[in-house]
Formats: C-alpha cells, structure tokens, sequence
C-alpha cells in the first residue's frame, strides 16, 4: 500500500472507531446509575446554575472552578443539606456573592442540587485500588 | 512586494489580536488569582466574571495566532495562495465580533455558564460559521499541493475538523435528551471539553514543526514516518484520551478504562524527549540566538513536564486524590502557558525575524529575553505552588471547606506572586511583539525600517 493511502486509511479507521465510540458514550455509556427524576422544577434550577455562572466557582465531580466547594453531594452530606445550602443559596458569602434569588428561584436550585446529589457519590466512598492502578466501586 | 506578501496581512491581523487577547487573559488571570485569596478585590469585576474572562481570553489568544500563523505560513512559505483573501476577512471580523459580544456579556453578567464557553449558547453560532468558513479556506487552499503532505498541514486540518466537532458536542446540552441526564451531560461535556483540548493542542504542534522546519531549513523531518507515528498517537489521544478527565462520574466502567489506557500511551512519548535529549541541546546550541527557537525550547521541557505530571494524574488510584483539586490547574496552566504559549509565541517570532530579520535591536530583543526568563522561571513556580495546594486539597480529610482553603493559603501566595511575575514576564514580551506585528501587519514602513533594511520577501 502507498503511504499517502496507507495515511489516509489509518485516519479513517480512527475516525470511524471514533465516532461508533461517540455513539455508545452518548447512549449504553451514560445511563442514569439510578431512577432521577429530571421536572420542571429542576430544569429551572438548572437554568439559573447557568445564567448565574456557578461553575466559575463550584465544581460537580470535580468538574469547574476552585473559589468554592464541589456540590455533587451537598445535600446528602452530613451536617449539610437543603436547608444548609438554601443558607448560602439567599445570603451568599464573603466569597460568594449574593444573588438576591427569590423564594422559589432558591427552591428551584435546590431542587437542581438534589437532582445531581441522586445520581451519585463523589468522592468515591469505598474504592478498592487495583494494583494496576484501576479503581473500582467509585462510583 | 509580492502576492504572497499582499495576502498574508490577514494572518497578521489575527496573530496581532491574539497578542491583544493574551494581554487582556493576564490582566484579568491576575485579578481573578488576587481574588482567590481576597474575595473582596476588585468587586466591580468579580471572580464570576474574571474567571470567563481569563479562560476565554486565554483560549482566543491560542485559536487567533495559531490560525493568524496558517493563514500567513500557507502563502508566503507553503507556496499556497490562499483559497479566498476575502472569506480569510470575513473571518477575521467575524471572529473579533463576536469576541467583543462575548466580552460585553461578561461584563453585563450575562452568562451561558458551561465551563470554557461561559457566554450565552447563541453566540455559539457566528463562532462555528467563522470556523466553517476557516475550514473551507484551509483545505480549498491545501488540496492544490500536489505533492504529499508534511505532517504540520494534517495537524492543522485535523484541529479545524475537530475544533468543529468538539465545539459542536459542546452543546449538546441544549437537548433534553442530553441536558436531563446529569451523567451523560457531565460526560459528553468533559469528552467534548477534553477533544477541543486536543483540538488547539494539533494546531499548536502542528505550528511548532513548521516552525522548526523553517528555522533548520530542513522540511524532511517533518514528512518522515516517525512525524506521522507520533501525530497519529496525538490524534488517538485526542479521540479517547479524554475520559480521564472523567473517572468519578458514574459512567460505564469501560469508558474509564479506555481513557487510562490511551492516556498511557502518552508514555511512548515521554520516552522519546528522553531519548532525543542530548539532540534537543545540541540544537538549542546551534539555533539560541534566533528567539523564534528559544521559545520552541522552552515548550520542549514544558512538555517533559507536563506530560510527567498528565501521565501520573491519568493513573485512576491517584486521580482520586488529585481529582478536583488545583493539580488539573496546574496541568491546564503547564499545557496552555508552558506548552502551547511558548510555541505561539515561537511562531510570533518566527514571523518577525522572517520579515525584519533575526538581530532585533535591544530596545525590543532585551524585553524580550528578560520576560522569557522571568516568565519561564515564574511559570515554575506557580506551577509548582499549585501542585502543593492541590495535594494539600486532595489530602485534607475534614469536611470544611473553609479549613482547607486555610490550610492551603501559603501554596496560594506564593500562587499570587509567582503569577504576578509570570504576568509581568509574558506583557514584557508581549508589548514588543505587539507592536512590531502591528507594523508588519499595518505597512508603518516608518518602524520596521527603524528595526531592520528594508524588508525583503522570502520564500
């Protein structure tokens, strides 16, 4: 085979291995661990998490900024919960700021935040370290 | 002058407002640091707006002088004319638009909230048009090359395609089927996230070969089958590395492995520094004096580095620790700093020796080489600063926030003063550079002929 052939099949295969990958990521790959309801009250709170740019700030799974603390599991951790969050949710900090939500919009996000809580745990609680350096049960 | 020379004014323009964009991600990078440690400063640009500021900032400044690069390199040294002067302008505006747009929403406080791409989704659109239109421009222009392709035009179509791609799958989330599934969201999020990485990552390596091309005068390296090997392992990672990025999200198990393993194979190029090593000084003895190859030097141990501290982080035991914490800071600072920063700026200076010649007079050669160091030395510090805050993070057992971040605050001065100097070595840099790109590619003859004999057009 031609190398500009042979170059152009590699790149092919890889692009077709890629998106056939893609396919299972966005289906068989991502379902929910567990029965979440998604309702209108969590899209709301999930609208507002956007427009107010929390992730500049907080993080699910690790997943955004450092200025404040992740918030997968800030309503089934101990000593925290919804009316914990709706506390910092109305007031803000010295550094978050507030942002004069309403009654309803912090309700709404805290339906968000409970939403996301459900699906999973991070950090992993028990993972069990293989020597090959997998974790498993991290979920 | 010549053709080639009237057309390349385009690519000048972006890499100049590349250099603009940088000078602001700094400014900005230094405010948002200051308020990670006083949440009071500088209110009226909180840290909710400094942050999308500097990332965006930052990431326009690698996508304008990579692309400013193609567009200049393509016809005054590819002997490539490009496909359509006008559609590369339409470009142009329609990106510095848009930037501006996005700024003003930041600074209004409107806000798309996704990580990277915090602006409203509808400015998405005009950014993915710009893009298409780069598309067609760059491979209309290439597919005239009759002969076979050296590895740095792959590179290039590659980012473009899968800029377009990765950008696409960012916004996937606009669809229920994906917004209402929060593990998918967060997976396909950080896949796309993780691949437009790898996207500019192929435009930047791509840059730095042609770069390196020029300065030895020798193109066959870039054509030779290693070259080709290696770009298929960036692009393998690219397609499947990313998953690493994902290892607590409760996805499938195979999805983690595969970003283990691919990210693995990063290990094949680890090996490869180690080996060239002593070529790699040999070189930088030959070529020091061009300031276009101290700077592609500079990237080369940031890779070393970097590429270290990735394939630790990528192992999942010890991403459990170092996952969320400012390690992947560190990481993304090392690789869009270190990394891709260096060898944009390689290519900034590859163009101005190419047009004023490589002996620049001192009142721009000693900015520049004073910025490089302190902002090389700088870069290692805070790197260094931010691996200790974030082994501190993923250390700390107790559940308050607030006592970590006491905890941590040493690793975050030093964090701030060391940026402060990194801030200080790059706008040293970066003030020459703007203004001798604003003269090439403004025609003040009155300047570069201040700077050099009258310009004269390689080929």
């Amino acid at each position: 085979m031609k190398p500009a052939l042979m170059k152009r099949v590699v790149a092919l295969s890889l692009f077709a291995t890629f998106m056939a990958y893609s396919m299972y990521v966005y289906t068989a790959g991502t379902h929910l661990p567990q029965a979440v309801a998604f309702h209108a009250k969590v899209s709301a709170g999930q609208r507002l998490f956007q427009e107010n740019n929390c992730i500049a700030c907080h993080q699910f799974y690790g997943l955004g900024g450092y200025m404040g603390p992740d918030l997968t599991n800030v309503i089934s951790a101990t000593g925290k919960g919804p009316l914990y969050a709706g506390v910092f949710i109305k007031n803000g900090t010295v550094r978050m700021p507030n942002f004069h939500f309403t009654d309803e919009e912090a309700d709404a996000v805290i339906a968000f935040l409970t939403y996301v809580d459900a699906a999973g745990k991070y950090p992993a609680e028990n993972p069990r370290i293989r020597w090959y350096g997998t974790v498993e049960d991290a979920k | 002058m010549s053709d080639a020379a009237d057309n390349d004014n385009v690519g000048l323009w972006f890499i100049l407002l590349g250099l603009c964009a940088l000078a602001g991600g700094l400014v900005f990078g230094t405010i948002g640091a200051s308020q990670f440690l006083y949440p009071g400063f500088l209110q009226e640009v909180p840290f909710f707006k400094s942050r999308p500021l500097h990332v965006s900032l930052v990431v326009s400044w690698i996508f304008l002088a990579a692309v400013g690069g193609i567009y200049y390199y393509l016809p005054r040294h590819c002997g490539l004319k490009l496909f359509s002067d006008k559609l590369a302008r339409l470009h142009f505006w329609l990106f510095m638009v848009t930037g501006l747009a996005i700024l003003g929403c930041y600074f209004s406080g409107r806000f798309g909230g996704r990580e990277y791409w915090e602006f409203p989704a509808v400015l998405s659109i005009p950014i993915f048009l710009s893009w298409i239109l780069f598309g067609i421009n760059y491979f209309r222009t290439v597919a005239r090359k009759r002969d076979t392709w050296p590895v740095y035009l792959w590179m290039w179509g590659t980012g473009a395609i899968f800029f377009l791609l990765t950008f696409s799958e960012a916004y996937l989330w606009l669809f229920p089927y994906f917004r209402e599934n929060i593990v998918r969201e967060l997976t396909v999020q950080w896949k796309a996230y993780g691949a437009l990485v790898g996207s500019w990552n192929m435009l930047a390596y791509g840059t730095a070969i042609f770069v390196m091309s020029r300065i030895s005068g020798d193109d066959r390296p870039a054509r030779s089958n290693l070259a080709f090997a290696l770009y298929f392992l960036g692009l393998t990672n690219l397609m499947f590395g990313w998953s690493h990025h994902n290892y607590p999200i409760p996805n499938a198990p195979l999805i983690r492995n595969i970003g283990y393993i691919v990210s693995m194979s990063e290990l094949l190029l680890l090996g490869r520094i180690i080996w060239n090593w002593r070529r790699s000084l040999s070189t930088y003895q030959k070529y020091r004096h061009q300031q276009a190859y101290r700077f592609l030097f500079a990237s080369e141990w940031w890779i070393f580095l970097n590429l270290i501290l990735a394939l630790i982080i990528s192992v999942p035991a010890v991403n459990l620790i170092t996952h969320g914490t400012h390690i992947t800071v560190a990481h993304s600072m090392g690789s869009t700093i270190g990394i891709n920063t260096m060898i944009l700026l390689a290519s900034v200076f590859c163009v101005i020796e190419d047009r004023v010649g490589i002996r620049l007079p001192a009142k721009y050669s000693v900015p520049v080489r004073v910025g490089y160091w302190l902002g090389n030395g700088s870069l290692l510090v805070f790197w260094v600063a931010l691996i200790g805050a974030g082994l501190g993070r993923g250390t700390y057992s107790g559940g308050s926030f607030q006592e970590m971040m006491a905890l941590i605050r040493p690793y975050l001065l030093v964090f701030l003063v060391s940026g402060v100097g990194l801030a200080t070595g790059l706008l040293l840099i970066l003030a020459p550079s703007i203004r001798l790109i604003y003269a090439l590619g403004f025609r003040d003859r009155r300047l570069v002929a201040a700077v050099a004999p009258p310009m004269e057009t390689t080929g």
